[in-house]
């Protein structure tokens, strides 16, 4: 090999090195930059209180039960609805038109950028419905944004499961509905759970769809009997919080603090697909 | 017969769930179209679409979003060119060469990055990067009095934060295309003496070339349609898209400006959002093309 070549090839095999060094340390740095900006400001009061010039406390709690209510009223009706959904594509449709414009709608759904999704919720669920900014509204705009997700790893984890079970359970004279309900959603059921976190993991970094729908209201629901009217309420989930903070309200502390929560939440997310994960590959060679 | 009613019902309820998806991607396009039109001829197209000048609370108000546009895809170009070649060469790293716990480490560490949240991208952007760009600003238009200074809040910034961002989707999407490249290939090029960097080069690399320009597509549209973090960096002021201009683009405008507009600036806001659906749907129908292809052969 001539002199230059290898020179050429080292050069290469460094650039290589380096950009794969740059993608990790972009993590770690991330990371570390906001644990150490942000730590501080998170103690027990911020996690429990809410933000009041009058009592003199700095909290996110506001922000943390809408964040929750949000996440438990997209889910209730989008995991459902998606897993649904993925049932019809994989065990009831025949190859032609029908399902494959609804896969065409689905993959078309899950490029729709969440300002648009914002956007749309503003007009249709906040306007035309009447909702205005309310927790209500925010999460009927991120049912339509999750949808996608859910569905597509419910069939994936459909597609998992041998046949056989499926022909095993005709022979022994089960009806469809039956061998979906108890052989088919059961054995996917690690695969779909997965699908299901990975949507709470969206729903939890979402900001832009849920700014000009579910609005910024930090005010806790005052006791329980008061979660319902809540949803008719405006609330800021964490990131709009953090968004708010860091932008017009100038509140550094408060941002970092948030950040420091969201990025454990997520940390723990994804370590929770991952363990699922595991399970779900060590189900499929057992079979 | 009850059995039977059973399933007729069970199989429309799935039916209905799957519509569901259907009809919220139609109500959607119609929506988008139906509120975006009205500004269209109220403000006239041409000088809509194709005005430079944006004041839309002035006396004589004007609507120009040609700045705007223009900046959009500015921002995503420069991030493509920024993050693919990183991102192409991390897969090339994560298929090639790293094996056992070191590929599982990466791998775990690109996908955590897809997970953190936009604004937190957006924070991390206005506090280290911005200042980062303002010192290179100062030392770059020293002493010249006709740039307007931004404070490190500019196109360059929201290029870099939105590189970062597409990152992830590049570099997994990539990895598996070139981990599906068949080893023959790698074995038959080593055999006729090519180095194994000239085997990825001229060999692995076209073989994958479906898989990863469906990557890029993908972070194009990614990087289209990310609004808080840019809007957190790059400034804010619609203006031409240079790389030390403070700029608006499409998401932005409609962050910003959203809350407080009425009449027909929120008209036209509307009108930004039917061009930026536009653009993500060609960007998806081009992605469609390339799936479907790529199925075929």
């Amino acid at each position: 090999m001539r002199k230059t070549k290898r020179v050429q090839e080292a050069f290469l095999y460094g650039l290589i090195g380096l950009c794969a060094a740059f993608s990790a340390a972009m993590l770690l740095g991330i990371i570390g930059y906001v644990l150490v900006k942000g730590i501080g400001a998170v103690d027990l009061e911020f996690l429990t209180t809410v933000t009041s010039v009058l009592r003199g406390t700095a909290g996110i709690a506001g922000n943390i039960v809408n964040t929750l209510l949000i996440i438990l009223l997209t889910m209730i009706i989008a995991a459902p609805v998606g897993i649904g959904a993925a049932v019809y594509l994989n065990e009831y449709a025949k190859p032609g038109k029908l399902a494959a414009a609804i896969e065409f709608a689905t993959e078309i759904l899950s490029g729709i950028p969440s300002i648009i999704f914002g956007l749309f919720g503003m007009m249709f669920f906040g306007q035309t419905l009447g909702l205005g900014y309310s927790l209500l509204s925010g999460s009927l705009t991120l049912i339509l944004m999750v949808l996608p997700l859910i569905i597509r790893n419910t069939q994936e984890a459909l597609k998992t499961v041998p046949d056989s079970y499926r022909t095993g359970a005709a022979g022994l004279g089960a009806g469809k509905w039956h061998t979906i309900r108890t052989i088919l959603l059961p054995s996917a059921m690690p695969g779909i759970i997965t699908g299901v976190i990975l949507a709470v993991g969206r729903i939890v970094g979402e900001s832009a769809a849920l700014l000009f729908t579910a609005g910024s209201g930090k005010a806790l629901p005052k006791g329980l009997q008061d979660l319902f009217p809540k949803i008719f309420r405006s609330g800021g989930t964490m990131t709009v919080q953090l968004y708010l903070s860091a932008t017009s309200e100038g509140d550094f502390d408060t941002a970092f603090g948030i950040a420091v929560v969201l990025l454990v939440l997520v940390l723990l997310i994804n370590l929770g697909t991952k363990l699922l994960a595991g399970r779900f590959d060590r189900n499929r060679e057992r079979r | 017969m009850k059995k039977q009613v059973i399933e007729k019902s069970a199989q429309a309820l799935f039916l209905l769930c799957a519509g569901i998806a259907a009809l919220a991607v139609c109500s959607i396009t119609v929506y988008m179209i139906l509120k975006g039109m009205p500004a269209l001829t109220e403000a006239g197209i041409r000088n809509l679409l194709f005005g430079t000048v944006w004041k839309p609370t002035a006396e004589v108000p004007s609507y120009g979003i040609f700045y705007i546009m223009l900046a959009s895809v500015a921002a995503t170009g420069l991030a493509v060119l920024i993050g693919v070649p990183i991102g192409l060469l991390t897969a090339v790293f994560l298929s090639e060469f790293a094996g056992g716990k070191l590929g599982v480490c990466l791998g775990s560490a690109v996908e955590l990055l897809a997970a953190i949240p936009s604004v937190i991208y957006g924070l991390i952007g206005m506090m280290v990067l911005n200042p980062l760009m303002y010192r290179l600003e100062k030392l770059i238009y020293a002493g010249k009095t006709d740039h307007q200074f931004t404070g490190g809040a500019n196109l360059l910034s929201a290029a870099i934060v939105l590189a970062v961002m597409i990152l992830p989707t590049v570099i997994s999407v990539s990895t598996s295309s070139l981990k599906a490249v068949t080893d023959h290939l790698r074995s038959a090029s080593l055999a006729l003496g090519a180095t194994k960097l000239q085997t990825i080069f001229q060999v692995v690399l076209p073989a994958a070339r479906s898989g990863i320009l469906t990557g890029i597509v993908l972070g194009i549209g990614r990087a289209l349609g990310e609004a808080m973090a840019v809007n957190m960096v790059a400034g804010g002021s619609v203006n031409l898209p240079l790389p030390f201009h403070s700029v608006r683009t499409l998401t932005t405008q409609i962050v910003s400006e959203m809350g407080y507009a009425s009449g027909l600036h929120r008209r036209v806001l509307f009108t930004v959002g039917l061009v930026l659906y536009l653009f993500i749907l060609a960007v998806n129908l081009i992605l469609f093309r390339m799936r479907k292809g790529g199925e075929k052969r």
